[in-house]
């Protein structure tokens, strides 16, 4: 009778001890980053390759202030529409605002035609315009920057 | 779409959306989810087995089929998943199942505990366990449905203000209705009573309140973060903007009064607070609200014998141990809890029919008794697990909505356990309120699997691949487009 008592105890156990392996390997890929996202492998990554390519998208000013999109080759959209990469909630913001783009191993911002206007650190966004690493990018309240 | 989607794969909708490579395919997890069941639902099983084993009945076939019925019960609820949110969070499924699954079995426990017993008043014990399977397979249902009919939790926000009204209404119905609507049972007034059929508005009311409140802080944002006076190190809200938060308080004190419901005007002020905390970021409205709160709880202390009770069972139950609505319920609990000790007395060999109440607002103390302080460990940390994963999800939606709304539904299954167990546990006044899928208790395990279903939803909607949208062809602007002569109509 002891025996199935503490039994039981170490199978309850077991399964709290497995939901927290599913949960710990479901950190990284939960969170926007991927696999290569972990601290560990970006540094012997970012070490193969010598440079400082922009690895993510960090909002730095506004109501979304942490947020981090990691870059990957992908165009991101910048706006108030639903199915835009960072979704905007800003007065200030047109529904499609901004792009980013990557040509090369550049990134580069452009303006879509909006109402208030795109800011890569001072200078209005009015052509396509590349964006170095740390410069702010005002749209709306919202400030962007690329970090590597 | 006429059989569910295989592992591995997306629906076919968010397939064609997606142009990631095959190679990028972010994992749905769902075989994970079903591997995690079967633990659960070999769990319950055995729990079961030794329960029986326990009192002495005689084992037969009967309880792997009941075992195999719970796992094909939660199977369907798996299948539910797989078709309608592919990406949902794996870990959140299997901690529900394994917390109903235990909570149906002590409430069988109980049932065989009190098998035989005749009350004062000459009725005997009506067995609860058959009919909360029956509540758990609507439970199930209710889960399925919102998964099919919700396809995007935006789509609650748009009837934040109506949510909000039949809530409101839901919550403070019982305390005005008449006494042979709303009777009052165990000295709450928080049950309606149509035919045979009894409910609790209030459990409903608590997620139409918070979808509620997330869609209107999303679109009234602005307003909270505007900085009033500093005082002490904060930035304290202008006055005018306290409107809604002291008409939280006023529903909270309306409860309060009217319904003699101290855990639910509780659990319900918590929430409000929580949810201006994540939508403002300001430690400001909590310190407030807080304050606010303990102002009403002292007044109520010293207006409402109902609330002076309570805390004079909390501050010493055994002296009040022979006072009629004294410490009674609270000593036996914690009698209990003294004899389970570290290992818990077994499943089945303690003695749950000494505490009143056991299969409703004391299971817990049952389960501290059986399973003692080890198992019963075990059991917050799968509470634990589920809100953990409930705030992952909140954290990595990308609309604010969801944000909010997951981030309250993950915090009140928290907040309510915290309420029952410290209340058992003599950590704090005894409220009286269900635990989450554990109680015995019709309305609460449906409204907790709704709930459970838009946290799902949540998730699926923060971890499935990101669609990328194809940019509108650009339009010139309309300066530089030519102008067309257009004939007049005759």
């Amino acid at each position: 009778m002891q025996l199935t008592r503490a039994g039981f105890l170490v199978l309850l156990w077991l399964f709290v001890l497995a939901a927290l392996r599913v949960v710990r390997s479901d950190l990284y890929a939960a969170s926007g980053l991927r696999a290569s996202g972990l601290p560990g492998f970006r540094r012997s990554e970012k070490s193969a390759r010598g440079s400082k390519a922009p690895r993510q998208l960090v909002v730095t000013h506004g109501a979304l202030t942490g947020t981090r999109i990691s870059l990957d080759g992908r165009p991101i959209l910048i706006g108030r529409a639903d199915d835009s990469t960072l979704v905007l909630d800003d007065d200030f913001a047109s529904t499609r605002h901004a792009r980013l783009s990557m040509r090369g191993t550049d990134w580069y911002v452009e303006d879509l035609g909006s109402t208030n206007g795109t800011y890569l650190d001072r200078a209005k966004v009015t052509a396509p315009l590349r964006v170095p690493l740390g410069t702010p990018i005002r749209i709306g309240k919202t400030v962007i920057e690329l970090r590597s | 779409m006429g059989s569910p989607v295989p592992a591995g794969e997306g629906s076919p909708g968010a397939s064609v959306a997606t142009n990631t490579s095959p190679g990028l395919k972010a994992p749905t997890r769902r075989g994970t989810e079903l591997v995690m069941l079967s633990f659960a639902a070999g769990l319950v099983t055995l729990a079961l087995i030794l329960v029986e084993l326990n009192q002495e009945r005689s084992l037969s076939l009967r309880i792997l089929y009941l075992g195999l019925a719970y796992l094909g019960l939660f199977a369907c609820a798996h299948l539910a998943v797989r078709r309608w949110a592919p990406y949902a969070d794996p870990a959140i499924l299997p901690c529900v199942a394994l917390l109903n699954g235990l909570g149906l079995v002590v409430i069988h426990r109980i049932d065989l505990a009190l098998e035989g017993t005749v009350f004062l008043d000459g009725s005997t014990w009506d067995p609860v366990a058959f009919k909360q399977v029956i509540w758990t397979g609507i439970g199930l249902l209710m889960f399925a449905a919102t998964l099919k009919f919700l396809p995007d939790h935006r789509m609650l926000a748009r009837f934040g203000y109506t949510f909000g009204l039949v809530g409101l209404v839901a919550l403070l119905l019982p305390g005005v209705l008449p006494g042979f609507i709303a009777p009052t049972i165990n000295g709450a007034k928080i049950w309606l009573r149509i035919g045979p059929l009894s409910l609790q508005p209030g459990e409903f009311a608590k997620i139409l309140l918070m979808v509620f409140f997330a869609a209107f802080l999303v679109s009234k944002r602005d307003l909270f973060t505007v900085a009033g006076r500093r005082f002490l190190g904060m930035d304290l809200p202008r006055a005018r903007d306290l409107g809604p938060l002291f008409a939280a308080w006023g529903v909270t004190v309306a409860v309060m009064v009217l319904q003699k419901d101290l855990g639910s005007s509780l659990l319900f002020f918590g929430i409000v607070l929580v949810l201006l905390y994540i939508a403002t970021e300001r430690a400001a409205w909590v310190v407030l609200g807080l304050g606010l709160f303990a102002g009403g709880a002292v007044i109520a202390w010293k207006l409402f014998t109902h609330v002076q009770q309570r805390v004079a069972n909390w501050q010493d139950p055994i002296a009040r141990y022979d006072v009629i609505g004294g410490g009674y319920q609270i000593s036996q609990s914690l009698f209990g809890l003294a004899t389970g000790g570290i290992g818990g007395a077994g499943l089945g060999a303690g003695r749950p029919e000494m505490i009143p109440e056991a299969n409703t607002d004391f299971i817990t103390a049952v389960i501290g008794e059986e399973l003692g302080f080890v198992g019963f460990a075990a059991l917050l940390l799968v509470y634990m697990v589920f809100a953990l994963r409930g705030l992952r999800g909140a954290i990595s939606v990308r609309d604010s909505f969801g944000k909010l709304l997951g981030g309250g539904l993950a915090f009140a299954v928290c907040f309510q356990v915290f309420i029952v167990v410290g209340g058992v546990t003599k950590l704090i006044p005894m409220t009286g309120i269900t635990a989450p899928f554990l109680s015995y208790g019709g309305s609460s395990l449906l409204a907790n699997y709704i709930l459970v279903a838009l946290l799902l939803r949540i998730s699926a909607a923060a971890r499935a691949p990101q669609r990328i949208a194809k940019p509108k062809p650009q339009q010139p602007a309309i300066a530089d487009q030519h102008t067309v002569m257009v004939e007049r109509p005759k």
